[in-house]
């Protein structure tokens, strides 16, 4: 079915019946499975209860499923005209939520609207994905080897980065900047320049935990010495540990979980969703749902390698790397591997505004394997 | 075009890198997964085995249930009980053998302890022995060395101080079984009862609260090295009654040894005062556990102590229902309030004659003094001109036969017959029915509560529904103002003419139940209440013909045969604020056993009254004291 349809598709003939064909419905199904998983970890995490996690999350996602669809049906072509202009509307979001946004948990990164709470970062992410991508989607091989070319999209990945930073949200900007790097990466700069950046960044970081709030400072101590302070900001690793430990490998059963039921695991509902989930399914239970999102990630992988322009490789590429960011940092920071940094498990934690976020990244991802095979007009101006 | 092909390659090159990091650090992830697992795991189940950390769950008190004028009708008391924790000893038999040294253990109760050990974790302690008195208590304490995990502690038991009184109100709890447990893991701990029966059933939820848990570092014998983290639970919420607790004390001593229900009711808000059903039973037997016994002696009694009769005992409603058929009449327009209808002591109707209960009957009757002599031939003839569908109707508005908003689990519905249920039944309606309808007797199945919600609704007009919630956790409860109830929709003149009539049943010379007249009442102020109400009486069964001819007298029956006598009324009359109704089974005529008692029971209830009571305080008066 895929990829044997060579034939450029630019008539009228490729409508919206022929567009719903060619979506990935496969992947379709793994990404309602993960929600799948998401609802049955809120149904524990409310006691047993549908309310008031679980059913919201299946309502939400089928709001963003449709969603999805819808994205995928716009054309490519016109989601790359409007890629500088989602850019400047997500700085001026960034810009504004430092004006007026809502304070939480010691940042100011909420924005209100229709009832919820939306970050902007996430939207910039998404943003600065869809801007590099059209800015690379010209680029010929010489032109990338011109460090003035390179300037303007390292600007694109500096200042929305740094006004994340100044929220601050850490976790978010870094998250922001590994995504930017990915594109440039994916467009063919080459490594010994990525190698450059990333070291100048590593010098940096001494002098900018300097900068750093001291509740950030807290959390990167915490996460070199998790129990130094048992009661303080190590005891969510530390009980997170524990519950995961006590799960052992089959778990202590559905609806089981002490550490979850007790109370005593944090936020069980948002970022310590994995943990709740491996302490009551075990290892086996923490491997699949791995699994699964390693599905996820490799489909997105797939569709970016199919694709047969360079502006849809690079969003897929940056999309997907988007989403293997927040699934890493999430578990990762789950088990004490790196500082807690309030990222949730895509589709599987509580939140509305997240879970809308990425379906809208899915569904701009989907457009991407619509219309991996359209033509460009710029193309042969370019190249 | 080869550029395009270089750039393909590039990146296709790239991404499979970037792919492959990317499967590699989730490889990483699982790995650590893994350790933490499985490889530390077994670090954090030998914690758990040292009994390194236990989690253990606090239940907080459960909430109060009140009466009125917050006099605890459901409260809690200090219970000692002994208690294990399996994974603070070594041999569970052997500390068990210890203890039944000291307070001896029967096989049932070490049978029970050992099924609980099983069904809980080992961190959670099991309850061995719950009541323990002061020396036992004293003396495990002193045993405490060779009792490894027996734990002694205080705990709350609940405790029902006016017992019987407002048994079937206040209902009882219970131990929890297992689906409860399944449900709730705070009720698997020990000495957790659950509501079984009335407000402590409808309010479980709210008075039990939610279970806070604190999770402990301890060290092998079990001594607490500090606490880790503590979560409040949330407290069980009193529930405040709308029953007036002494009113009930005394309707109840009124009932005397009668099988008996009597129900007062605020008319203008719906407010339950007093929900007396006789005999009743002990509440707190259920608590501790209920013998053979005693459960055979209350099931096999006639009088049926465990049924609430007030809102399950089911009785035709006799002559108190006349004043429905008359508004039905009247809304029908088949009758008017000066029409008078003749009454010669019978009505011949087909081949059957219906008869009055004055045998020479009344004469020429208007609809006043029908009610007043509750003549029967008057309303059979207007239960004929206005038809058994429109009564029903009518019927319904006023609470009877229909779902009333009252919160107890065992409350029925009761029944008014109308055409298409007996149909329904495979029966065919005859006019007949529709005439014994009339004076409240045939099919229908009423009860105590419908009868005074249908009085209080007679007497203020508004669609009031019988309610016993009056505040959670000390705010009142929607329903408490009488403009929270709408309208009835039934024209006032109809209702007023009803009203009056009522007050001549008592009041006029002639009335059926002028016994029940109000006394002066000691400390009333103002002039004197007089009471509006209606008797009743229903038969049991059928009155021959032959038994008529020679003479029937009811009082000569065995006792279950007797008719029920019936009261219902509304004080003060002409601003009626309460409402009563009261069955009294098997008590023979309505005058004679039950408007008596409705009379000391409405004059008790206007004694309590604030406003109508002499020593009220007058600050209201005026604003300024003397």
């Amino acid at each position: 079915m895929i990829g044997s349809e060579r034939r450029l598709v630019r008539d009228a003939s490729f409508d919206i019946t022929r567009k719903l064909f060619r979506i990935s419905w496969l992947y379709v199904l793994l990404l309602s499975a993960l929600a799948g998983v998401g609802y049955v970890a809120l149904y524990s995490a409310a006691g047993g209860a549908p309310e008031p996690y679980a059913a919201r999350h299946m309502l939400r996602f089928g709001f963003g499923l449709v969603l999805m669809v819808c994205i995928a049906m716009i054309d490519i072509r016109f989601i790359q005209r409007m890629s500088w202009l989602a850019w400047f509307g997500g700085v001026v979001l960034l810009v504004l939520v430092l004006k007026v946004g809502n304070v939480g948990k010691g940042a100011q990164r909420w924005l209100e609207l229709g009832g919820m709470q939306w970050q902007p970062s996430e939207l910039m992410k998404l943003a600065l994905v869809l801007a590099l991508a059209s800015w690379f989607h010209r680029a010929s091989w010489e032109r990338m080897g011109n460090p003035l070319f390179l300037v303007p999209p390292i600007l694109a990945v500096l200042v929305p980065v740094g006004l994340i930073l100044k929220q601050p949200n850490l976790g978010t900007a870094v998250i922001a900047a590994v995504v930017g790097g990915t594109v440039f990466l994916g467009a063919g700069l080459r490594w010994w320049k990525v190698a450059l950046i990333a070291g100048a960044l590593i010098v940096a970081a001494p002098i900018g935990y300097n900068h750093l709030r001291d509740y950030q400072r807290a959390r990167i101590d915490t996460f070199l010495n998790p129990e130094s302070d048992p009661l303080g900001a190590g005891y969510n690793i530390i009980q997170s540990k524990i519950a995961l430990g006590s799960g052992g490998v089959w778990g202590k059963g559905f609806l089981q979980g002490t550490q979850g039921h007790l109370n005593f695991l944090p936020e069980k509902q948002t970022d310590f969703i994995f943990t709740m989930l491996a302490e009551e399914f075990g290892l086996v239970g923490g491997l699949a749902v791995i699994g699964l999102l390693a599905c996820i990630i490799i489909g997105g992988m797939l569709i970016a390698l199919r694709c047969r322009h360079q502006y849809g490789r690079l969003v897929a590429l940056g999309i997907t790397m988007n989403f293997f960011m927040y699934v890493f940092v999430n578990i990762a920071m789950v088990m004490g591997a790196i500082p807690v940094g309030g990222v949730p498990l895509p589709l599987v934690s509580h939140g509305g505004s997240a879970m809308i976020m990425v379906m809208i990244g899915m569904g701009v991802l989907m457009s991407v394997h619509v219309h991996r095979d359209v033509e460009f007009d710029d193309r042969s101006r370019d190249l | 075009m080869k550029r395009e092909i270089k750039r393909t390659g590039v990146f296709t090159r790239r991404a499979l890198i970037i792919g492959g990091a990317q499967i590699a650090a989730l490889g990483a992830l699982a790995a650590k997964l893994y350790q933490v697992q499985v490889v530390e795991g077994a670090r954090y189940a030998t914690m758990s085995d040292s009994n390194r950390i236990s989690a253990r769950l606090i239940a907080p008190p459960r909430g109060r249930l009140l009466d009125r004028n917050g006099a605890v009708v459901g409260g809690n008391r200090l219970n000692w009980r002994a208690l294990l924790v399996a994974e603070q000893t070594g041999d569970v038999g052997a500390t068990l053998d210890n203890l039944a040294r000291i307070v001896p253990l029967s096989d049932s109760e070490r049978a029970r302890i050992e099924r609980e050990l099983r069904r809980h974790r080992r961190f959670v302690p099991i309850m061995v022995r719950e009541f323990l008195t002061w020396e036992d208590m004293a003396r495990i304490e002193v045993a405490a060395p060779d009792l490894p995990g027996i734990l002694v502690d205080v705990g709350t038991t609940r405790q029902y101080p006016y017992g019987a009184t407002l048994a079937h109100v206040v209902g009882y709890v219970a131990p929890p079984n297992e689906a409860d447990v399944a449900d709730d893991p705070m009720l698997g701990l020990p000495g957790i009862r659950v509501g079984r029966a009335g407000m402590e059933r409808v309010h479980d939820q709210l008075l039990r609260g939610r279970a806070g848990a604190v999770q402990l570092e301890v060290n092998a014998v079990g001594r607490v090295i500090r606490e880790l983290d503590r979560q409040e639970g949330t407290q069980g919420q009193d529930v405040g009654l709308t029953i007036d607790l002494e009113l009930q004390k005394m309707v109840l001593d009124r009932l005397g040894d009668e099988s008996a229900s009597a129900v007062v009711m605020d008319a203008r808000n719906g407010e339950v005062l007093a929900m007396t059903t006789n005999p009743s039973f002990d509440p707190s037997l259920f608590n501790s556990g209920v013998s053979q016994a005693q459960w055979v002696a209350w099931t096999s009694n006639r009088r049926a102590p465990l049924i609430n009769k007030a809102v399950a005992g089911l009785y035709a409603p006799g002559s108190t229902f006349k004043m429905i058929v008359a508004l039905a009449g009247l809304e029908a327009r088949v009758v008017s309030p000066g029409e008078t209808v003749y009454c010669p002591g019978y009505l011949d109707f087909g081949d059957r004659r219906f008869h009055c209960w004055r045998k020479y009957g009344h004469g020429a009757m208007d609809m006043r003094a029908a009610v007043k002599n509750s003549c029967d031939c008057y309303f059979y003839e207007v239960a004929k001109r206005t038809g058994m569908d429109r009564i029903a109707a009518m019927s319904n508005r006023f609470g009877l036969g229909v779902k009333l908003d009252i919160e107890l689990p065992g409350a029925r519905s009761g029944l008014v017959p109308t055409r298409a249920w007996r149909i329904a039944q495979g029966k065919a309606w005859n006019i007949g029915d529709t005439i014994v309808a009339g004076i409240g007797q045939g099919f229908f199945q009423l009860t105590p509560l419908s009868l005074a919600t249908m009085t209080a609704r007679l007497a203020t007009g508004r669609q009031v529904q019988p309610h016993l919630t009056r505040s959670i956790a000390g705010t009142l409860q929607r329903g408490a103002r009488p403009d929270d109830w709408p309208s009835l929709g039934i024209a006032e003149r109809g209702l007023q003419a009803m009203r009056e009539a009522m007050w001549a049943v008592v009041n006029e010379q002639g009335g059926t139940a002028q016994v029940a007249r109000l006394p002066a009442i000691p400390g009333q102020v103002g002039p004197p209440v007089q009471m509006a109400g209606k008797t009743g009486s229903v038969q049991v069964r059928n009155v021959t013909r032959e038994q008529r001819e020679r003479g029937y007298k009811s009082e000569n029956l065995p006792w279950e045969y007797r008719p029920h006598a019936l009261f219902v009324g509304f004080a003060p009359h002409d601003a009626p604020r309460y409402a009563l109704a009261l069955v009294v089974e098997h008590g023979n005529a309505g005058s004679e056993a039950a408007a008596p008692v409705a009379r000391d029971i409405m004059a008790a209830t206007i004694a309590r009254d604030p406003i109508l009571r002499q020593d009220r305080p007058r600050v209201a008066e005026g604003g300024r004291t003397p």
